[in-house]
């Protein structure tokens, strides 16, 4: 290992694997590391053995759930926008062609105690019973605008200015019930909590056009996934990585970050030997997340808490018309809370687990010192819980920018349901590395027939 | 009408058995004596055309490089439809190599994967150090397909491909694998990323919900 690399990559978590990709296709000497013999960091799917390893070491996987290697049980309960920023991404780099992708069949949501289909279709919209007539003809007045609204045309404005006004200014100008705002704003919008109400309308617009238009792409739900598991995202932008020279090292435990005396990054040991490069990106774990700062400089630090439900179902979940795939949202307000609580299931449909089994994954930002009960109303919608592998994760964010001392540390997954934030940190990350926005070049071709 | 299947096929093996090289005198039966490690761009398609008409094509990953350190993804091989498992004769080492590669794929990738075992470099028999026998007696404990190879004198290379491209279509009927491992109908079964947004342009259309 003496040769000096222009980046060093630790973890191989989406958001590091993604950035490996486009750093090698840029032209960069990339060194990937991961302390684990698998791919994915946070964001792997593992296989039953894996997952028993991790949350029940004591305790064998039971036969009846079939073969380990049909299973690919996600860590992180994700979805991919259809028109969304990580589609975009995929699609340039050329990255589709080492993947499949599958529609998620539905998207619902929590209100009054039972769960109804977010409309797809006009028709489903109409008969929705989420509004009754009147709120509908208010809300198809709302959805007009917003189709309507061009930024050069102040005549499609209706006096709003998408930039100053709130959102609830918005909501008040047609007169839309609550209901129908935890609706637009959690089930269209996908905030997590009601901090959006108040402030300026137009990312909360962004958001509901790039729901409808993912909607409009597939037609079933805003939603695809990759067939095997999230976990093929990144091994996927690996293989991009390797294709244009990245260099890739799993299982090497990381001993040490070597800075210099003004405390710039210098290089990694691991195994007693130490690679030099002129910059380090990785994920919280490899830079003190979770231990207690060792005297010197506190690199990240806890934002947050997120609690999230494994759960192996024998059954499609109830009332969804047997769904093989869905979201399902419970907006706060719904359960007396300040984050909403997300249900996310899988089935053999996307090649996640054994047939007639379901892999549901409940979800939310932690509240109280009891999360697991905080996430007992998704719980509770599923029907009997075949096993439940339960765990807290703090979130962390790095406290610099790393532009000083050439080391940038990404932030954990968050809760929201889909990729975009990951994107934005690989945009971000990718800014404060490279010193420029980060533009998506199509790749050339490289099949030869 | 004659059928056109396309399969994914990926190459597996100890570096410097000759794996690209064995891509390389296939498809564009060539041979380069000093060619380097793989590092980098390693897809390519060929096409077999069976008595039948039926013709097959590959889809041929190489390892890009990932195994040098241990490291490759399982999503290289997770979802191939066959796979080409190749030793040097010349070098034991490689052999053992290739057993571990073969109980991986028996292990995770999908059950109806077709197996090649290639014993590579035959030209160079006068250095053998793998026998036939050996290595013909593991293959069939296995129900691998076995042959040997010579990349850089082409012996043997087209006719192994062709004897996997026979096979597959007989354990791999389009029908009976949905739902498992690529579907080799050439048509991907999920939704294509690459087609445009009905709508993507004006948002009239947008709003679907
Ligand atoms: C959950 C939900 C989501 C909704 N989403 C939309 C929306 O995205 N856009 C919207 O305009 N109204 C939307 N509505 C409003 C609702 O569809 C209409 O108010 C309802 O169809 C009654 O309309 P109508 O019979 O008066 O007119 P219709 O004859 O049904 O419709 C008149 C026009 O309204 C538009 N329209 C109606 N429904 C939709 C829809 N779902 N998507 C796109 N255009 C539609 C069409 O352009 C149509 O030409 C939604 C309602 C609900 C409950
Ligand atoms: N004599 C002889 N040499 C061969 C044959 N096939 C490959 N070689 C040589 O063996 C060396 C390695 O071949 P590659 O095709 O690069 O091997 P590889 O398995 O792709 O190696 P990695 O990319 O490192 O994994 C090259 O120098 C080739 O010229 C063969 O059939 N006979
Ligand atoms: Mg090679």
């Amino acid at each position: 290992m003496d040769e000096e690399y222009d980046v060093i990559v630790l973890g191989t978590g989406l958001t590091e694997c993604i950035l490996s990709g486009l750093l090698s296709v840029e032209g960069k000497k990339v060194l990937h590391m991961d302390r684990n013999d698998y791919y994915g960091g946070d964001s792997a799917s593992l296989n039953l053995t894996q997952l028993y390893r991790k949350f029940r070491p004591n305790q064998a996987p039971p036969a009846e759930l079939g073969r380990d290697r049909d299973y690919a049980v996600d860590l992180i309960p994700k979805f991919i926008i259809a028109s969304g920023e990580l589609t975009r991404i995929l699609v340039h780099t050329d990255v589709t062609r080492y993947l499949e992708f599958k529609q998620i069949a539905g998207s619902f949501v929590y209100r009054d105690g039972k769960i109804s289909k977010v409309p797809s279709t006009e028709m489903e919209a109409v008969k929705s019973p989420l509004m009754g007539l009147f709120e509908k003809r208010r809300a198809k007045k709302f959805f007009e605008f917003l189709q309507g609204w061009k930024d050069d045309d102040p005549t499609t404005h209706q006096g709003i200015d998408l930039d100053k006004d709130s959102m609830k200014t918005v909501y008040e100008k047609f007169g839309l019930e609550t209901g129908t705002q935890d609706f637009i704003g959690h089930a269209m919008a996908l905030y997590l909590d009601d901090d959006y109400i108040t402030k300026p309308a137009r990312p909360t617009y962004d958001r509901i056009v790039l729901y409808t238009s993912s909607m409009a792409r597939y037609g079933k739900s805003p939603y695809i996934y990759p067939l095997y598991g999230l976990g093929e995202l990144p091994q996927s932008f690996a293989r991009l990585s390797a294709i244009y020279g990245g260099t890739y090292m799993l299982d090497k435990p990381i001993d040490a970050i070597v800075t210099d005396a003004d405390g710039k990054f210098v290089g990694v040991t691991s195994g007693g030997e130490t690679v030099k490069a002129k910059q380090v990106i990785g994920d919280p774990s490899y830079f003190g997340a979770g231990s207690e700062s060792e005297g010197g400089k506190m690199r990240v630090v806890e934002v947050g808490k997120v609690v999230r439900a494994i759960c192996l179902l024998k059954h499609p979940i109830p009332g969804t018309d047997d769904s093989d795939s869905l979201q399902i949202i419970i907006p706060q307000n719904q359960v007396g809370r300040r984050n909403d609580i997300y249900i996310a299931m899988v089935s053999s449909t996307h090649n996640v687990c054994a047939k007639d089994i379901y892999v549901a994954i409940v979800s939310t930002i932690v509240e109280t010192d009891k999360a697991e009960l905080e996430i007992a109303p998704g719980l509770n919608l599923l029907g009997p819980i075949h096993e439940k592998f339960v765990s807290i994760s703090p979130l962390y964010a790095p406290t610099t920018s790393g532009e000083s001392d050439n080391i940038f540390i990404t932030r954990s997954y968050d809760a929201t349901s889909h990729f975009e934030t990951v994107v934005e940190d690989v945009q971000d990350i990718w800014k404060r590395v490279m010193g420029s926005d980060l533009v998506l070049k199509k790749r050339e071709v490289e099949v030869h027939e | 009408m004659s059928k056109q299947l396309q399969f994914k096929l990926v190459l597996l093996g100890e570096s410097a058995v000759g794996k690209s090289s064995l891509v390389l005198r296939f498809v564009k039966d060539q041979f380069d004596d000093y060619r380097e490690s793989t590092i980098g761009a390693a897809f390519l398609t060929q096409t077999v055309t069976l008595e039948d008409q039926t013709t097959v094509k590959f889809e041929i990953w190489d390892t890009a490089g990932q195994e040098r350190y241990k490291s490759l993804a399982p999503m290289y091989y997770r979802n191939a439809n066959c796979a080409v498992v190749v030793y040097d004769i010349t070098q034991p080492s490689s052999l053992e190599k290739a057993r571990t590669w073969i109980r991986e794929l028996q292990r995770q990738a999908d059950p109806s994967i077709v197996i090649a075992l290639c014993g590579n470099k035959s030209d160079l028999s006068a250095r053998r150090q793998v026998s036939e026998e050996e290595a013909k007696k593991y293959a069939d404990e296995e129900g691998l397909m076995w042959a040997e190879t010579s990349a850089k004198t082409g012996e043997g290379v087209t006719e192994i491909f062709t004897a996997i491209a026979k096979k597959l279509p007989l354990t791999a009927p389009p029908s009976a694998r949905a739902g498992a491992g690529r579907t080799p109908t050439g048509a991907r079964s999920g939704v294509d990323l690459n087609k445009q947004a009905p709508g993507a342009k004006g948002q009239e259309e947008a709003c679907n919900c």
